[in-house]
């Protein structure tokens, strides 16, 4: 924070400046979760609810669209449904008060799984690689370490798709195609040219005194790393992996053209749930709210370093 | 940067050379063998999954190839593909999307966050939670921005249209943003704005709060204008960081391809068909492999020429 003034400083913005500013900032931060709200009333919505004309603000909430989520269903005669022991469960009660009886889990909880399991597993592999190869660009004098720094940032930008052509013919050589290691190696490779500008920002800020200290009181080099770069460096390295995180949370156009069924994570698969006669919008929302969830918190874990994570480390508060 | 001269005699090396790193050379690596031993997996990995496909998809590019008829001849083209793409109307039409896509977000946005942060710096009470209210979008995964704002354009049933009715009179169902050929370019471009906004906020809000406040006293001293204070000091001062933002934003939307996939999928027609939309439809509807390795490299020198421009501009931000 550079705003440290003074009571009689002359650059303080007048309290009536000030009771504008905050009203418009309010305002717009309003607007701006609106669609948010909605998508969250939806998923509390039943179908027929979601899709009246005018949309209902006032509505009956209903965990239906959280129960189709996670279930598959099929209609059935009332005749069968009453001849049927009684319902077992909540979504199965939901469910028959449609005339439909719950048929299997639906693909959604393996879906999020995977997500789960290939954000962590890349996040891993890239900091991991990171932090050594940014300790590596920042203490060590590494020849040519501009170009390979800008060569490992110019990986990033790349087109997905442009990328996604030979990655698809090579997977299909490899036996990658749609298994969560292939993802994994995917998105590490993605993301570690992000770990490693950030991390060696992070790495830059930590004195090398300190290991130079360490390695006159008989440390080697790799212990100094780990008994003292490594410790100092715990805020920068948990900032970077919650960036990895939300990118291989969020990315969608490896994921819908690379895999299909095993490996598929949830943003490719969240638009194609579908009800009878079209997308099921409270089951869809339901999806979108479960998903975005984890983002919000970690948006908020992150806020301080936000700003260097999506500058590449180029800004920095 | 000491050093970059060898030693020229044995004194002077031994001079050069501190005691823990002759005490680290005698128990564990030298420093040379570490520094390469933390870089080469690094390199090897983006060797593996960038370049080693990126040279693959030179190769192809002068090549017939179709990835869904693997066994069939391949026939070498030579520079065919990149003269039918520089001749072809639908991939002028996709450029000529992508231009209006890219320059108005980034007119919306800079405009719409620069305003923002400039408000944000009067500290005003509560900045700190309303700013990370604003930011939440930004983080969000752009497919399921772009399926749920799909929801949102129902001319009916979504939120939108009853939103801007609420505010102009028109009847909800009069218009439709992501139907109608004249609406859908603008819908991907509310969207975008809507999602990308807070990002050219926070660049531009590190950009004033870098500008030191006895800039602003001596102006004050100098009896300058509120007016003239933000054209002399406040806009020049946060240009390099404005700029950031805009070559960052520019490089993105410009491979734009997740969130426009899912709100019109290119429609309707090709209006919303951006350059990531069209090689899509190239690569993995129409399999034309070898023409869309073409035109993945055209894109790909593109945007490596913007990257090497915000590298400079990078450089300039971080020299201040």
């Amino acid at each position: 924070m550079t705003g440290i003034t003074t009571a009689h400083s002359v650059v303080e913005p007048g309290a009536r400046s000030r009771r504008i500013a905050a009203a418009v900032v309010v305002v717009y931060a309003v607007l701006t979760m609106l669609p948010l709200v909605w998508i969250f009333m939806t998923s509390l919505k039943t179908p027929p609810d979601s899709i009246s004309y005018p949309p209902k603000i006032v509505f009956q909430p209903t965990l239906e669209g959280y129960c189709n989520l996670f279930t598959t269903r099929s209609r059935q005669t009332a005749e069968y449904i009453r001849s049927l022991p009684p319902p077992s469960g909540f979504c199965e009660q939901i469910a028959r008060d449609r005339n439909m009886v719950v048929v299997s889990a639906s693909n959604y909880a393996p879906r999020f799984v995977n997500s789960l399991i290939i954000a962590f597993g890349s996040t891993f592999c890239a900091v991991t690689l990171g932090t050594l190869a940014a300790y590596g660009f920042s203490r060590f004098k590494v020849p040519l370490a501009d170009d390979l720094l800008f060569f490992i940032l110019s990986t990033r930008m790349m087109p997905p798709i442009a990328v996604a052509i030979p990655i698809y013919l090579m997977y299909r050589e490899l036996g990658l195609s749609d298994t969560k290691l292939g993802m994994i190696l995917l998105y590490t490779a993605v993301n570690v040219s992000l770990a490693v500008w950030l991390l060696k920002g992070f790495i830059d800020e930590i004195p090398r005194e300190y290991e130079e200290a360490a390695m006159i009181d008989g440390y080697t080099r790799l212990q100094s790393f780990r008994k003292v770069v490594l410790p100092q460096a715990a805020t920068g390295i948990a900032a970077t992996a919650i960036f990895c995180l939300i990118f291989a949370w969020n990315e969608y156009a490896f994921a819908v053209l690379l895999t299909s069924g095993d490996a598929q994570t949830a943003p490719p698969f969240i638009p194609i749930i579908i009800g009878e006669g079209g997308q099921d919008w409270p089951a869809v929302a339901a999806g979108t709210t479960l998903f975005l969830i984890p983002i919000l918190v970690f948006t908020v874990l992150l806020r301080k370093h936000l700003l260097r994570g999506i500058t590449f480390g180029a800004v920095r508060k | 940067m000491n050093g970059t001269l060898p030693p020229k005699s044995l004194a002077e090396r031994a001079a050069l050379a501190t005691p823990p790193t002759v005490a680290m050379r005698v128990r564990g690596l030298s420093d040379r063998a570490v520094a390469w031993i933390f870089i080469a997996p690094t390199i090897v990995l983006l060797l593996a999954i960038n370049i080693f496909p990126l040279i693959w998809t030179i190769q192809l590019s002068f090549t017939n190839y179709r990835a869904n008829r693997p066994n069939a001849p391949v026939r070498n083209v030579g520079i065919d593909n990149y003269h039918s793409i520089l001749t072809d109307p639908d991939i002028w039409a996709a450029m000529q999307a992508t231009a209006h896509f890219v320059f108005w977000t980034i007119v919306l946005q800079t405009v719409i966050g620069f305003t923002l942060a400039w408000l944000i710096d009067r500290k005003f009470r509560g900045h700190g939670f309303w700013t990370t209210i604003i930011l939440i979008p930004m983080m969000l995964s752009p497919a399921v921005v772009g399926n749920f704002w799909r929801f949102l354009y129902q001319p009916q049933i979504g939120g939108f249209n009853y939103f801007v009715s609420f505010f102009t009179g028109l009847p909800p169902s009069s218009f439709e943003m992501i139907g109608s050929v004249k609406l859908a370019p603008w819908a991907i471009v509310v969207v975008d704005t809507w999602m990308w906004t807070p990002y050219v906020m926070l660049i531009c809000l590190a950009g004033l709060r870098s500008i030191p406040d006895y800039i602003y006293e001596a102006a004050e001293v100098d009896r300058a204008s509120p007016l003239r204070q933000f054209w002399s000091i406040t806009l020049p001062m946060a240009l390099p960081f404005i700029m950031l933002a805009v070559l960052f934003r520019g490089i993105e939307n410009f491979k734009m391809f997740d969130m426009v996939n899912l709100l019109t999928s290119g429609g309707p027609g090709s209006t919303t068909e951006v350059a990531s939309i069209t090689l899509k439809r190239e690569a993995f509807e129409k399999w034309r492999t070898g023409f869309s390795s073409a035109f993945a490299i055209i894109l790909f020198v593109t945007v490596f020429g913007l990257a090497n421009i915000y590298v400079k501009a990078l450089n300039r931000v971080k020299q201040r």
